[in-house]
Formats: C-alpha cells, structure tokens, sequence
C-alpha cells in the first residue's frame, strides 16, 4: 500500500535495483510495501514526540542561546548484510591500527617520515601536530581510542572512506537512541529478523577507558564544554550510560601533578578524561589562554603520565585532510598489509603532476583546502560557474600545497520518507571503532541522510537527518 | 559526588519547590478573589508579594494589584524569576547540565513540564482557566516527585535534591505564617469572619487545610494553626518536620565537609522538637518566625561554602 520511489538510473540505491528489492532488503521492502503510509505517518509524528520528550537534541550555534533542534530522524532503516559488514569491519580495524601506528610513530622515531614515504613538512608543520607530545609514551600506545569513519558507497557499489575522524568524533548517541527508537515502534520488524545488537556500546565504551589507565581501579569521567555545546546531549548521554560523572572544566583542577575532581566529599583524583573539547581549549596554561573550559596544568600531568586524555592529545594531525592521501600506505608501512577500504582517489596539488591534472579538470573535481573543514574553502567543480572555476584555478596556481582535489562521487541512496512521500536519498555511515586493549566495533553505526533531494549534505548542522543501521545476522550478501 | 552537579541538583529542587509554592499561594489568591470584599477577598491579593518580597518589583510593572495582574505577574512573567514560568525554566536548566544524575523518568517528566508550559503560555491563561493551570502545575510537581522517588537511587544525588526541596520548603513556610501574622495585625477592627477565611487560606496555601481538621477539632485558633504549622512532627510543611529532614539529610551526606551546617541545624532542630506552642506564642510569634527565616539562610549559605566552595 506504500509507494517506493525507484532510484534513478546509473544511481546505487542500498535498496532497490530498479523496481526490486535486494536480498537482504526483500523482508523489509515486503513489509513496507503492505503498510499503510498513513501508520507510517503516525509512527513519525510519535517518534518526533518522544525524541522531544526525552530531549534528544542538538544545539544550535549562532541563533538564541541554547536553541535545541531534533535531528530528524528517518524510519526507514539502512540495512547491511552480514558478510559485507564483515569485511567493513576487517578494513576498519585495519585502518585504525595503522592509523594508532603512525600516531605513535611521528611522536617518536618518525621512521614513515625517514623512510620517505609521507614528506616530513606535511606533518611536522601541520597546525594539528603538537610538539608537546614528542616524546610522551601513553599506556598501550594509544592515540585514538575513539575513532569515527565516515564511509560512503559510490556508484560503483564500493565503499569509500570519505574521512576519519580522530579528535572527539560524535554521533553514537543517536545510533543508540535510534535503534531503541525503531524497536519501540516496530517491534514486529526485529521479532522477524535477526538485527545485530548495539545496545552495549557504552559497556564496551567504559571498559575501553579503563582499559587506557594502568591505575587499579581508574576513576573516568566525561568532560563537556557544557550544556549549550551542540553534542551535549551526547556527552551526558555516554555520561550517564557508562556511570561516570559529566564534568566542566571547572570542576577539575591539579595538585602536584595529579588531576582532581571537585566533590562534595573533598578532592577525588581523576585517572582517565574522555574528553569533548578540542586539544585547542584543553589547558589555558598550554594552549589559548583566554580558554575558561580547560584545566590549567592539565598538560603537564598528562605528559607525566599521571592522567590518560582520550583521545590523545595531537591526535587531529592523523586526521587532516592532507594526511588522508597517505593513509593506504600507512597501513603498507605499519602492518605491511593490503588496504581493505579505499580511499576516494585524491589529486595532491602540491605535486606538480596532480596540479596539472586538476587544473586541466577543474569542472569534474571537488577540490578542498587541506585545513578546511565545514564545506569551507571547497569547490565543487560539476556546480561551479566558469567565474568560480576561474578563481579556484589562480588560488591552486598561488598556493597548490594548500589544496587537494577529488572526483565528484556520488553518495548511494536509500528509500526515505519525505514530503513527496518515500524517495531515495542520499547517504554516508560512520562506525565507531574502540581501541583498547583489543580492537572492538559494535555493528553498524550512524547513518546520515540527506533530506533534500539530489543533496549530498548529509551534517545535521546542515538539516540533516539519521536513520537506524541494521546488520543482519547470518545473512548471505 | 561533583560539586557542580549537587549545586545544580539542589537549585533544581529548590526551583521546583518555589514554582509549587507560589501556585498554592496563587490559588488561594485566586479563591480569595471570588469572595466579596467583606471576607477579606482584597487584602489576600497582596499577600503572594509580601510573601515573596516583590511588591516593589511588581508596582514598577503594573499599576494596580488585581487578580488579573498578579496572574501574569506570577505565572508567565518572564521577567520576574520568581514566576513558576521562570522558576521551571530555571530548575529545567539545572536538570538539563545534570541530567546524566537523573533518572530518565524524572528528566523526562521535567523537561516534558517545560515543554508543556510553554505551549500553555503560548495559548494564554484563558484556554483552560486559571484553576486548570495552577491544577496541572501542582499535578506535574506531584508527578515529579513521584517519578524521582520511584526510579532514582536514593543516594547522594537524590540527598541533595531533597535537601533543596526542604530548604526552600522551610523558607516558605516561615514567610508564610510571618506574612499573614502581619496582615492579621494591621487589622485593627477584629471581624471572625475575616479570621476565619485569612486562617483558612493560610492553611490552604500550605496544603495544611485537611490535616488541621484531622488534627483539631473545634474550630479555628491562633494556638492550634501555630503549633501545627511549626511544630507538627507529621505535617511535611511544618518548620519541624522541614528541619528534621534537612538535618536527616545533613547526617546521611557522607563525607567531613557540611559541619558547621549541621551544627546550626542541630541546634535549631533542638528548638522545633522540643518546643512549645505557648512559649512561642509568649515569646512572640513573629519575633520567633523572624529568628527561625534568619537560621534558616544562615543553614542555606553553609551549605554553600561546604558542598561546593569547599572542594
């Protein structure tokens, strides 16, 4: 009784090819085909209650203080086999062991920058590598102990790592609140299929902070910029989940070189810091002293080892976008392994062959700054005016090294409700990947989408929305 | 437990305990309005701004004390933060930073309130009446209340929240009873049916009205509302039963910080239980009520300098 919208032509839809479903999808497809779109209607606007109801929200920047938004949240589900999720999970492992690697590495021997193979310029003068940490040797050598990876799937039906995300990636709340959402509404849907569970992500979360302390028995806790931060609700969310106290800045201080927390009971000392705030605002005494949501000194106990920062500080340097090109041959160099995720293929102006070639393509091309983030600074050639292509052509010529360049990719779709009714959309997923003392991925992630058609913004800054991700146990691909 | 969050629970409960208050005192305000100004109906108007202290905060923004006034005044008045809107809008802010603390249902049924408010506010008073509102605000504080004893563990988080709830419960109650002991004085013509309805909305403010029926039987008196809004061991509005909470909780608050407070608190307990209503009364009711508010504000700032100066 509920239409589908089919994808266009030559457009890899998750769901569909042409009319028909895929395999793993069929189940589903049957079932939302023989609901009524008026219950689905129902079941949205019940959703939208709750998420308010509970406060699921984010914060808006730059409109009244402490506006809280919804992020819509889409029904219909993503759905990934089983066998395909295996080998995400394989190449997710992979990529961030590399990536932990390298961390350590360019803190200490710098053997890749030796060896030649990422220039020593780009990192040592990366705005995101920091000199303070030269030397530091962390508790299992540790860097990431959180990672985000966004990946996409392109027409070609392969999938892309688009970015990763290593300083405070965020999202997992909604990924849990989605899947809890789902099962309150539709019950039926997981009675009838075996859909992986994620529920125990905050256990593993916690063990993994732990896990990153060689104290006895570590006090962890959160630390939030506060409550009109745009993931406050995530930060007190894994707060809450894992047991452990939200804390500001303020709440922490230092005494001989340990890091305490103020209590009602006194001065407690505090063993691991899952921070939420950038490394930029994390000590006023090392970094921007106008800062009022860091710890002054907390630097210096944590380069003595008497409290564990995670994500490491100076993490962010392995996840700039100049960085990025280099990550296949990390994992050559590190793990001596085949990568198993691709990168999207990237032109680095700053190599005179790639130049040419962007600039004798511009109009095909996304090119980016490589510090840019936020869609800042960017060009997306297919949509430029010849007077744009035009400018980006004298900046590349001024300054190549300031920018890399990427095919225009097309993110896959998958069935969406919208105004029109349900049309494909487009979308990304970002897994979230926990490094310990082993290497543990819950199934699945955060699925973005975009809500308005032909749109591949899929940020919820942006209006966009995020849907529940299914792996299917014991599905063939 | 972290300074900051037991501040923030503790101003959270104090908020909620403020917005309830001021909803009883609006109610029987609101009673008292309907009554010919025979029964004292005009004078009861003042009573919820001497209690408050707002009389001058009032009369910069209206010009006359009506019932109408005072409703907006005290229910949606975003600038007057004694209102309940702003009261709510306060105690949600406090849950909001602390809400990891908080049980999913009780965060759940606060922010819910918030959010229900404002869309009342947005409708205006008229859409369901005046007694609607002040029931739904009494029902959602009862409802709140009942969610956190229910589904939080009673521990330091919920120590504290209560210990703002009795706090503000006591200043209430002590500004109450001191309030009207002053309009009853400027009265100099003694009219018993004015007596009758000022001692019943005293009692009814406090949601006392019914229990003083069970407790007493003939009539209304000086003697017996005294000693059972001061001195009752079963009343929990009663300056006894608040500050034997507040001391109850002082003690189970673990930890060497908070002893000049409950030092203070002890003492003061000492007075309410072993008190007597014809002493007090002998004494001087108002002289009494005025020292017990100043031990009162004494105990809230010790609390402050302990809990959260202290760290």
């Amino acid at each position: 009784m509920t239409e589908i919208q089919p994808p266009s032509p030559g457009q890899y839809d998750e769901t569909l090819t042409g009319e028909h479903p895929r395999e793993h999808y069929q189940a589903y497809v049957d079932w939302l085909r023989a609901t009524p779109s008026l219950t689905l209607e129902q079941k949205r606007n019940e959703a939208d209650t709750l998420f308010r109801r509970f406060g699921i929200t984010f914060n808006v920047y730059g409109e009244e203080e402490g506006t809280e938004r919804l992020i819509p949240f889409d029904l219909i589900p993503r759905i990934i086999p089983a066998t395909e999720w295996q080998y995400l999970e394989l190449g997710l492992r992979q990529r961030v062991a590399a990536l932990n690697r390298f961390l350590h590495d360019i803190y200490h021997d710098q053997d890749i920058l030796n060896a030649g193979i990422i220039p020593a310029e780009q990192v040592l003068t990366n705005q995101q590598f920091q000199v303070a940490m030269l030397g530091v040797d962390l508790p299992g050598e540790t860097y990431a102990h959180i990672t985000g990876v966004d990946l996409i799937r392109a027409s070609d039906g392969e999938y892309y790592v688009l970015e990763d995300n290593l300083r405070t990636p965020s999202g997992v709340s909604y990924m849990l609140e989605n899947r809890k959402m789902m099962m309150r509404l539709f019950p039926e849907l997981f009675l009838a299929q075996s859909v992986a569970p994620v529920e125990h992500y905050p256990n593993l979360l916690l063990d993994t902070l732990q896990c990153a302390s060689e104290a006895d028995s570590p006090c962890v806790v959160v630390v939030t910029p506060g409550r009109y931060n745009s993931a406050f609700f995530e930060h007190a969310f894994l707060a809450q989940q894992m047991g452990v106290p939200l804390v500001e800045g303020a709440d922490l201080f230092v005494r001989n070189g340990c890091v305490f927390m103020r209590t009602t009971a006194g001065p407690r000392r505090v063993h691991v810091i899952y921070r939420r705030i950038d490394d930029a605002f994390l000590d006023p005494l090392a970094f921007n002293p106008d800062s009022m949501l860091g710890v002054p000194g907390l630097l210096s106990a944590y380069r003595d080892g008497n409290v564990v920062i995670t994500n490491a500080l100076g993490t962010g340097v392995a996840d700039d976008k100049s960085i990025y090109p280099y990550v296949p041959d990390m994992i050559r160099f590190y793990l001596d392994e085949t990568p198993i995720l691709n990168n999207v293929p990237t032109w680095q102006c700053r190599k005179q062959e790639d130049l040419d070639y962007v600039l004798e393509n511009l109009d095909q091309l996304v090119v980016k700054e490589v510090h840019g983030a936020g869609g800042y600074g960017m060009l997306i050639g297919p949509k430029a005016s010849g007077d744009e292509i035009e400018r980006f052509r004298q900046l590349l010529r001024n300054n190549p090294a300031n920018y890399i360049a990427q095919p225009t990719l097309c993110l896959s779709t998958c069935p969406t409700m919208v105004e029109e009714g349900i049309a494909p959309r487009h979308i990304d997923l970002r897994p979230f990947v926990l490094t310990g003392r082993e290497v543990r991925i819950v199934p699945g992630g955060l699925t973005r989408v975009a809500l308005r058609k032909g749109s591949l913004v899929v940020n919820s800054s942006q209006g966009g929305g995020t849907k529940d991700t299914w792996v299917l146990e014991g599905s063939a691909c | 437990m972290l300074s900051r969050t037991a501040s923030n629970i503790y101003w959270m409960a104090r908020s909620l305990e403020r917005a309830e208050n001021i909803t009883r005192l609006l109610d029987v305000t609101h009673n008292m309005a309907l009554m010919p100004n025979s029964k004292g109906g005009q004078q009861e108007l003042l009573a919820p701004l001497t209690i408050t202290g707002r009389l001058d905060q009032f009369r910069e923004r209206h010009q006359q004390v009506s019932a109408e006034a005072l409703l907006d005044f005290f229910l949606f008045d975003e600038q007057n933060d004694g209102s309940i809107f702003s009261c709510i809008q306060q105690a949600r802010a406090n849950a909001h930073s602390v809400r990891d603390r908080l049980s999913s249902e009780a965060w759940e049924s606060i922010n819910a309130t918030w959010l229900e408010l404002r869309h009342r506010r947005q409708r205006g008073i008229h859409h369901e009446g005046v007694k609607g509102l002040l029931d739904w605000i009494k029902q959602r504080s009862h409802e709140f209340r009942g969610a956190a004893y229910g589904t939080m563990l009673h521990n330091l988080a919920f120590h504290f929240m209560r210990l703002g709830t009795f706090i503000e419960r006591a200043d209430n109650t002590a500004r109450i009873l001191s309030a009207k002991l002053e309009a009853m004085a400027n009265q100099h013509d003694s009219n018993q049916a004015i007596d009758f309805y000022q001692w019943n909305s005293l009692l009814q403010s406090l949601g006392a009205y019914e229990a003083y029926h069970y407790s007493y039987t003939g009539g209304l008196s000086v003697r017996n509302v005294t000693e059972l809004l001061i001195l009752s061991a079963e009343l929990p509005r009663s300056l006894r039963y608040c500050v034997g909470s507040i001391m109850q909780l002082l003690v189970v608050i673990n930890g060497d910080q908070g002893l000049a407070a409950k030092r203070l608190c002890a003492e003061l307990q000492a007075r309410l239980e072993y008190g007597e209503v014809d002493f007090i009364l002998e004494f001087g009711l108002h002289k009494y009520l005025k020292d017990l508010l100043r031990r009162i504000h004494t105990i809230g700032d010790e609390i402050h300098l302990s809990y959260w100066e202290g760290a």
